[in-house]
């Protein structure tokens, strides 16, 4: 019953909405992985953490590379090992198991208590990467044909899946989870992700950088957007370099914490230049029929 | 009936499998939605949406079956019965006593119903929910005086405030993008050159070791076949001054063109407003760095795909009379339509990309150019969805013009 599920509250560390709270209970009560989207930097990782920590429970973590294939996250055979024993006859080769390296999957399954599993950055992975391991979150189990052993999850470990939406993932694959897309936060919810970083910061100096933060992020143009992480990284150093509040819309210090590409920063300079000049109109404008 | 709400998300484009409005009906039969309609629609929405492009969607699906529905005792007899198990255990204040000691069950009914009915009213003023603040007898959420459950908290009109008030507009794939989506796209347009069922005769070196190691050491070659992409793209650029606006989109589909490196080859030439005999090297148009449109013709064969970015706005002669080329010092012989003609007649595999949204094309400056050009290329926008679309189109011959009504 929903109701006897360890029901995650959120933790100390980590602001979490409603609607992200709602979903992860959803997860946890159906047994279901989550599949967790968003903006780098909008704490997709960090949710992993705060349930775990939350739920009092271990966390594994699976981080995907593009290289990743999903056989490892179960197990792998190492061959290789076991051919060199078979040189130097030291070592009994034909008990197989020894050869076998469970993976982060199999870790998870393994264990004797509920755990945390994340695997984390899924859209990094080749598009069949997650179809690959349908069956295996489905049952929650695995067959090892080298051993002709079945590995089943003992319990069945809250998964939490994030992405960054760098690719779309597979129908099947999708339909087995339950979505949820962390929407960049509003102003008052980013204030109190910030207080958790850094709860003295001077009121005056957070609302002129949250100000130029916002302006910055709405630029229409803009490449990469500054994220959550680079904020907080911001203002360490607004108030390290000591800058006061007053400087802050003016001046844009350390406007390379905040924007990363080159691009961005030219646009944003070119983009206060012309304020001051007048530009020629596009030749859109001078149409005549 | 509550089935119906299934036929209002297809209907609003969110695709809903069977399977997973079996998981709903589950999660619903355990009580999962807890006791507010806001918790129903994230039950709702975090197991048959799949994707942030289509929250709008569904956020439009859901106001849209809620509104229908006129006062509260009109919601279907099922959520209410969802709805009305598992109370939280109530938690009430002195102060909240003293709110609601003065209301009977059914004097908070008939409010709540009043509400629900403005409520209908204002939206059909055009007003979305939006701003609907206000105090209200059941404004102390959580709290259900004399038993009365979800139908007396105002929290039941919020989610489909929330619903209403659209929040990710932005996210709809019809409107936003990026790179790697486009690229996404791009990769479908590929063509092997060898049939699946084609020889093995690519050794396949990963396949060997393992599986010499699972033979402890005993060789054996595993072979596989070679998958060789034959697609062909060339890539035909608006740089002119009305493109300035679209410069990101245009960019992201470029960067996304030549990121996919599968394709065998990759041509891309620019031109300005309009395509006549020559097409430029480079963005800048710059007259010393152009090549011949008729070399193009005669050096590219019919295989390549094309795919031309422009807003099709134009002035009326640039397109149709010769001479009527928008750069002052150039002349053209032929007319700039008679030229998208002859490219089209050649290049029978090819799309016209519009950075401007379609609902636009017959009501804007440039209508008159996009409605001819589109008698000539099959034109879609330059959004994902529109790049899917054209994608299809580039597989096989499309005609044009189908939809365009135009004559002239
Ligand atoms: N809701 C939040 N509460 C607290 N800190 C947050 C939150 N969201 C983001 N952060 C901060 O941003 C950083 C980046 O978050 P992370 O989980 O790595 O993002 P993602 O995995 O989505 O790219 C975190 O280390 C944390 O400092
Ligand atoms: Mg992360």
């Amino acid at each position: 019953m929903a109701t006897k599920m360890a029901q995650y509250k959120g933790s100390a560390q980590y602001i979490v909405s409603d609607e992200l709270r709602n979903s992860v209970n959803i997860a946890i009560a159906l047994g279901k992985p989550l599949l967790i989207k968003g903006e780098p930097g909008t704490g997709k990782t960090m949710l992993a953490q705060s349930i775990a920590e939350a739920l009092d429970k271990q966390l594994i973590i699976w981080n995907i590379k593009s290289t990743t294939k999903a056989q490892e996250g179960l197990y792998v055979y190492d061959t290789v090992q076991r051919l060199y024993d078979s040189q130097f006859q030291d070592h009994d080769v034909s008990n197989i198991k020894q050869y076998i390296k469970h993976g982060k999957l199999g870790e998870a399954f393994r264990s004797h208590d509920q755990v945390v599993l994340l695997i984390d950055e899924i859209d990094k992975a080749d598009l069949e990467f997650p179809n690959d391991l349908l069956w295996e979150l489905d049952q929650m189990s695995y067959y090892i044909p080298e051993t002709k052993e079945t590995i089943t999850a003992r319990t069945r470990p809250i998964v939490i899946i994030t992405s960054n939406a760098e690719k779309e993932l597979p129908d099947a694959f999708l339909r087995r989870c339950i979505f949820h897309y962390i929407a960049f936060p509003e102003p008052d919810e980013m204030e109190r992700i910030i207080r958790v970083h850094h709860p003295n910061l001077d009121k005056r100096l957070l609302e002129q950088a949250m100000e130029t933060f916002y302006m910055l992020r709405n630029l229409n143009n803009i490449q990469k957007k500054p994220s959550t992480s680079e904020l907080i990284d911001w203002l360490q150093a607004l108030v390290v370099g000591g800058i006061s509040p007053s400087k802050i819309k003016q001046d844009m210090p350390f406007l390379g914490v905040l924007l990363k590409k080159n691009e961005d920063l030219d646009l944003l300079l070119n983009g206060l230049q012309a304020k001051t000049q007048n530009r020629s109109k596009p030749r859109s404008s001078m149409w005549g029929r | 009936m509550f089935t119906e709400f299934y036929y209002y998300l297809k209907n609003f484009g969110v695709p809903v499998s069977f399977n997973e409005w079996q998981d709903l009906m589950e999660a619903l039969d355990q009580g999962m939605a807890g006791s507010s309609l806001t918790g129903f629609y994230y039950l709702c929405r975090a197991l048959l949406v799949k994707t942030e492009a289509h929250y709008d969607r569904f956020d439009l699906a859901f106001a849209s079956y809620f509104q229908d529905i006129e006062a509260v005792e009109g919601l279907p007899e099922k959520i209410w019965e969802w709805l009305n198990r598992e109370v939280p255990p109530l938690e009430v204040t002195e102060a909240m006593r003293r709110n609601h000691q003065q209301l009977d069950i059914e004097e908070m009914k008939r409010m709540l119903a009043e509400r629900l009915a403005e409520q209908t009213e204002q939206h059909h003023g055009g007003n979305r929910w939006v701003g609907t603040g206000g105090t209200s007898p059941f404004g102390h959420s959580g709290y259900h005086p004399g038993g009365i459950r979800i139908g007396g908290d105002t929290r039941s009109l919020y989610a489909v405030k929330v619903a209403g008030m659209r929040r990710f507009q932005e996210f709809r794939t019809d409107e936003t993008l990026g790179v790697r989506q486009f690229q996404l796209a791009l990769r479908k347009l590929r063509q092997f050159t060898t049939r699946l069922d084609g020889a093995r005769e690519e050794l396949d070196l990963e396949g060997t070791i393992d599986q010499t190691c699972q033979n402890a050491g005993r060789l054996e070659l595993k072979w596989a076949r070679p998958r060789v992409n034959s697609m062909k793209v060339m890539l035909l650029m608006d740089a002119g001054g009305s493109m300035w606006p679209y410069t990101r989109l245009c960019n992201q589909l470029f960067t996304a063109v030549h990121k996919s490196s599968h394709f065998k080859d990759l041509k891309v030439f620019y031109f300005h407003n309009c395509i006549y005999d020559w097409l430029y090297n480079d963005p800048s148009c710059s007259q010393r760095d152009y090549t011949d449109t008729e070399y193009i013709l005669r050096t590219c064969d019919s295989n390549y795909r094309v795919i031309i970015v422009g807003d099709a706005s134009m002035g009326y002669a640039e397109l149709m009379r010769p001479g009527g080329i928008i750069d002052w010092d150039l002349d053209n012989d032929r007319a700039g339509i008679e030229w998208l003609r002859r490219l089209r007649q050649h290049f029978e595999y090819s799309v016209w990309l519009n950075p401007i949204p379609a609902r636009y094309w017959d009501r804007m400056e440039g209508a008159f150019t996009i409605g001819a050009i589109r008698t000539v290329f099959p034109m879609e926008e330059l959004t994902v969805e529109g790049l899917e679309r054209s994608i299809r189109k580039l597989k096989s011959r499309s005609r044009a013009g189908e939809e365009s009504k135009l004559v002239y």
